[in-house]
């Protein structure tokens, strides 16, 4: 039988917060490396929420903010969306491209700075998802959407419906001495797949 | 005083004169107002997938299209609404990101917005204005006094149906 996301428990929980951890980490390596500067991360959350709680984490349905999506394919089906506050993608590729831009304007040259952004730490934490699973994991490019939180949510939240009434979501802040970044993390395996990435890491369902 | 009636994703609920509904932040998600003009009574349900079948996590009504409809159309008759009097708006749907591939959950949208036509037609509800599609978010406001659907978009304006 298919698992659901409502069927996970502790030790389960345990499992994602750690490949979370790993993956945000090497994300987190990746930027850094990037744009030539110290990042320090903190310990990711794995946070299990209703469907209308998720859009209160990032501040509210109608918070501008921008992700990043991306297909997943291999050995596991699904979907990864990485999301980041306006605050947050500005303090991003204004580090990225050495500038200093007060406004909280994104143009074509930020959304194009997204777009990569969104790409590395996605690949790199995709790949450290493939190390440690032993799983052939492959993403596809990336598409950028800016809008509201609620109507960008609205897309894993609808895959994970097929599954359940709840949304798993992976929090990390990202540091740059004071310029904090959070970002979220959204993994959306296909119901299958969740069965797939738990029964590789041994913990068996 | 007008009083603001939040609903969430798959949720629903019921206003009355001079109340005012909304949902915030609809996406590929869409919003159905059902609403008897003679009472000034409107309903709104935020469903998020065409079909509860071959789905094995049902319970939750108001996340289809299929069983939310039926569901807002039953609440509103107990509340005393007359079904031959009952129109429809409807609003969301849209693709909030591209890509080439046809993944079929791309176009979860277009689907949401197809099923809820669909079912509407079946229970013979006109749908009197749309604002579907398009690949940005909605806020929509309803207001039971006088029927006007207000559509607030992030870079896309703010207009009325």
């Amino acid at each position: 039988m298919d698992l659901s996301i409502e069927d996970l428990n502790n030790l389960h929980l345990d499992v994602l917060r750690e490949i979370g951890n790993i993956g945000a980490g090497n994300a987190a390596t990746a930027l850094a490396g990037l744009i030539n500067k110290r990042i320090d991360m903190n310990v990711p959350s794995v946070k299990i929420l209703d469907f209308n709680d998720v859009s209160a984490v990032l501040g509210g349905e109608e918070i501008v903010v921008s992700g990043v999506y991306f297909e997943v394919d291999g050995d596991i089906e699904g979907n990864i969306m990485f999301l980041l506050d306006l605050r947050s993608a500005k303090v991003l590729t204004n580090i990225l491209m050495g500038r200093e831009d007060p406004s909280n304007e994104l143009d074509e040259m930020d959304h194009s700075a997204l777009q990569e952004i969104g790409n590395i730490l996605s690949g790199a934490y995709i790949s450290s998802l493939s190390s440690l699973t032993n799983l052939n994991i492959k993403i596809s490019i990336p598409s950028l959407c800016i809008d509201m939180a609620g109507a960008i949510i609205s897309v894993p939240a609808i895959q994970f419906g097929y599954m359940g009434d709840k949304v798993l979501l992976i929090e990390t802040i990202l540091q740059d001495g004071n310029d904090t970044v959070k970002g979220n993390f959204f993994l959306i395996p296909e119901a299958k797949s969740f069965k797939t990435l738990l029964n590789s890491l041994g913990v068996y369902t | 005083m007008q009083t603001i009636t939040k609903v969430g994703m798959a949720d629903m609920n019921i206003v009355q004169d001079p109340g005012v509904i909304t949902t915030l932040g609809l996406g590929s998600c869409v919003g159905i107002i059902l609403y008897d003009k003679a009472i000034k009574t409107a309903g709104l349900v935020h469903i998020m997938l065409p079909s509860s079948k071959h789905i094995k996590n049902n319970e939750n009504k108001a996340k289809f299209a299929d069983t939310g409809i039926q569901l807002l159309l039953d609440k509103m008759m107990e509340r005393g609404c007359t079904r031959s009097r009952i129109t429809a708006k409807i609003a969301g749907g849209s693709q909030m990101f591209s890509f080439q591939t046809n993944n079929e959950i791309m176009k979860i949208g277009e689907r949401n917005v197809l099923a809820t036509k669909e079912i509407l037609q079946l229970l013979n509800i006109p749908i009197i204005a749309e604002d579907t599609g398009g690949n940005y978010g909605r806020t929509i406001e309803f207001y039971s006094n006088n029927g006007k659907l207000i559509i607030k978009t992030i870079g896309h304006g703010v207009h009325e149906i």
